[in-house]
């Protein structure tokens, strides 16, 4: 049914998404090919979550052509549904019940017989380290840890594409470090993983490939690598000035790199080479309160892409 | 042929039922730590009223009015039309914040959307529910009369499933209702202008014939009406054969108008 490998598990073609007369999608193009990572990156309302949730058929295609496993959202739904895991923004887990309860309540509603869901409830609760949890009422449980479930209960289908929508908004690094690592080894067990994300260090650490969208549209597609190549430099120098030298840096910069990007509290150089840029900018005798020179990121293609920073 | 037809008619009902099966079974898992309580309450509401009420107001229009409720006398009267607007009163407790906290407080719709269910199949399940906590509280009413010794009739355990029917009319319809807004501020208006209006003004309490012309026509509209005439000719073994039908009729027509609107402002909220 999923077609011959390596045909796109999610294939979309000018899909767009109206509310009303507010464009949340607008005409985006891009395939999920099969065993990959693929990433949606953008700020808050760049049309993310409108994607994911025409992807999970929650949501009905306003325009354009949308193909999730091969099949058709608004004739096949329930079909697709039952080959996917979603993993919401926000935790949406049953909390009058517990935290096994969770998962075989939800291995029922995919007709998972009894005997099988008690077994892979079993599997899925060691998998997200929840095992010692497993009886205790889901509100008791810690941010990460009800994240944790909800992923455990993505996969209690067994499903063929899983779908993340901003899977660590919220979490204290540590919380989130221990997910990446729970996503990373899905990943390596070879399933197609879809990520919305607005966290450039998480697209670029769970990403194979990704798009950049931004005000309803795809700007920019590739792996992390080949976007920073063609969007970005190598390095970035970032500085921070005092007042008085902010307001005096007038055309002082000029020359110094390919580009330069001003935002309100901090100044990005972008070069090839950030210490020879730094000690131009000691040359010219202007004054900085901080220097630093990094690898270009994502968040530096994004800022390329759009002028805006994607974090503000 | 037609043999054939029909079995695999009653399959495809049978799959299109399971994934709502699933859903009750749900809300029974939450429910089966708390039976108990309810099944308590099931019984302490209504000796309450009919010892309060039956018996004590009762008594008292015995004396003044042997004759006005015959037989059966006021508690008579009054058990059977407590049991229909218990069945309003249990339908729109369960319709009301329950669905909306399913829907956008603990977004458990939402949860149960990323599965093969539908909005459809979540409605049925819900209803199901609904029903069946409905009939459980009315056979518990039904049981208490019978000791009152009001119910007599054997007939009297059809009112059981005209209780859910009435009570899922307004289910329906508060779940529509409830799939519309944004805060539970519109239920309090729907208590405050309908529900308790209805409880009092239904025939529960008193005879509609004791109202003004004009009230007992308005009344004569309302759907708990139509639930307690049946109910309470079901449980005194008096129907009226001419006027069962009506109150059947338009029982079932304010179910089937409030399924339709479910149905549609469930997929409304849930699946835009």
């Amino acid at each position: 049914m999923s077609g011959v490998p390596g045909d796109a598990l999610v294939r979309a073609r000018k899909l767009t998404k109206r509310f009303g007369s507010f464009t949340a999608v607008d005409a985006i193009d891009f395939d999920v090919r099969p065993a990959e990572a693929f990433g949606f990156l953008g700020p808050n309302g760049a049309g993310k979550t409108s994607t994911m949730r025409m992807i999970a058929c929650a949501s009905p295609v306003t325009e354009g052509e949308l193909a999730v496993i091969g099949m058709n959202p608004a004739s096949q739904a329930r079909e697709i549904k039952a080959r996917l895991g979603v993993v919401p923004q926000a935790d949406n887990l049953d909390t009058e019940l517990t935290v096994r309860e969770n998962l075989e309540m939800y291995a029922r509603y995919f007709d998972i017989p009894g005997q099988v869901a008690r077994s892979r409830a079993d599997e899925l609760l060691e998998f997200v380290q929840l095992d010692e949890r497993a009886k205790d009422q889901v509100e008791t449980l810690s941010g990460g840890m009800k994240r944790r479930l909800t992923i455990a209960r993505a996969l209690i289908n067994e499903p063929d594409l899983v779908i993340f929508d901003e899977p660590t908004t919220g979490l204290d690094p540590q919380a989130r470090h221990l997910l990446w690592d729970r996503l990373y080894r899905l990943k390596q067990r070879g399933a197609t993983l879809i990520i919305t994300t607005h966290y450039m260090e998480e697209a670029e650490q769970l990403c194979d490939r990704l798009v950049v969208m931004d005000k309803a549209r795809i700007v920019a597609e590739g792996s992390p690598q080949e976007l920073i190549e063609r969007y970005s430099t190598r390095e970035v120098l970032e500085l921070r000035f005092g007042d008085i030298e902010r307001a005096s840096l007038d055309g002082r910069l000029d020359g110094l790199a390919q580009r330069v990007e001003v935002l309100p509290d901090r100044t990005l150089v972008y070069t090839d080479d950030g210490e020879a840029a730094l000690d131009e900018v000691h040359r010219r005798n202007i004054q900085v309160q901080s220097a630093l020179v990094r690898r270009s990121s994502l968040e530096d293609v994004f800022l390329s892409l759009t002028g805006r920073s994607l974090v503000e | 042929m037609s043999v054939i037809h029909a079995r695999s008619g009653m399959d495809a009902v049978a799959i299109s039922l399971r994934p709502a099966a699933h859903l009750f079974h749900r809300n029974w898992l939450v429910y089966k730590r708390i039976w108990y309580r309810s099944l308590f309450f099931g019984f302490l509401q209504p000796l309450m009223f009919l010892t309060a009420m039956g018996l004590g107001v009762g008594g008292l229009l015995a004396r003044s009015n042997p004759a006005a409720f015959g037989s059966a006398g006021y508690i008579g009267f009054l058990g059977p039309g407590l049991l229909g607007a218990m069945a309003m009163q249990t339908a729109t407790f369960e319709s009301t914040y329950p669905i909306m906290n399913k829907i956008m407080w603990g977004r458990n719709y939402e949860a149960i959307l990323s599965t093969p269910l539908s909005t459809r199949n979540i409605l049925l399940g819900e209803l199901g529910w609904i029903g069946f906590r409905i009939a459980s509280i009315a056979t518990i009413f039904l049981a208490v009369l019978v000791v009152f010794g009001i119910a007599r009739s054997p007939v009297a355990v059809l009112a059981v499933p005209v209780a859910a029917l009435t009570g899922l009319g307004f289910s329906s319809g508060l779940i529509a209702f409830a799939a519309t807004q944004r805060n539970d501020v519109g239920f309090s208006w729907v208590f405050r202008f309908i529900i308790n209006p209805l409880f009092i003004f239904s025939g529960t309490f008193f005879p509609l014939s004791q109202l003004p012309q004009p009230v007992q026509l308005i009344a004569w509209f309302t759907p708990l009406f139509h639930g307690v005439e049946l109910i309470r000719g079901l449980i005194l073994g008096r129907l009226d054969l001419a006027a069962a039908p009506w109150h059947l009729a338009y029982l079932l027509v304010f179910f089937g108008i409030g399924l339709a609107l479910a149905d549609r402002s469930l997929a409304r909220r849930l699946a835009s």
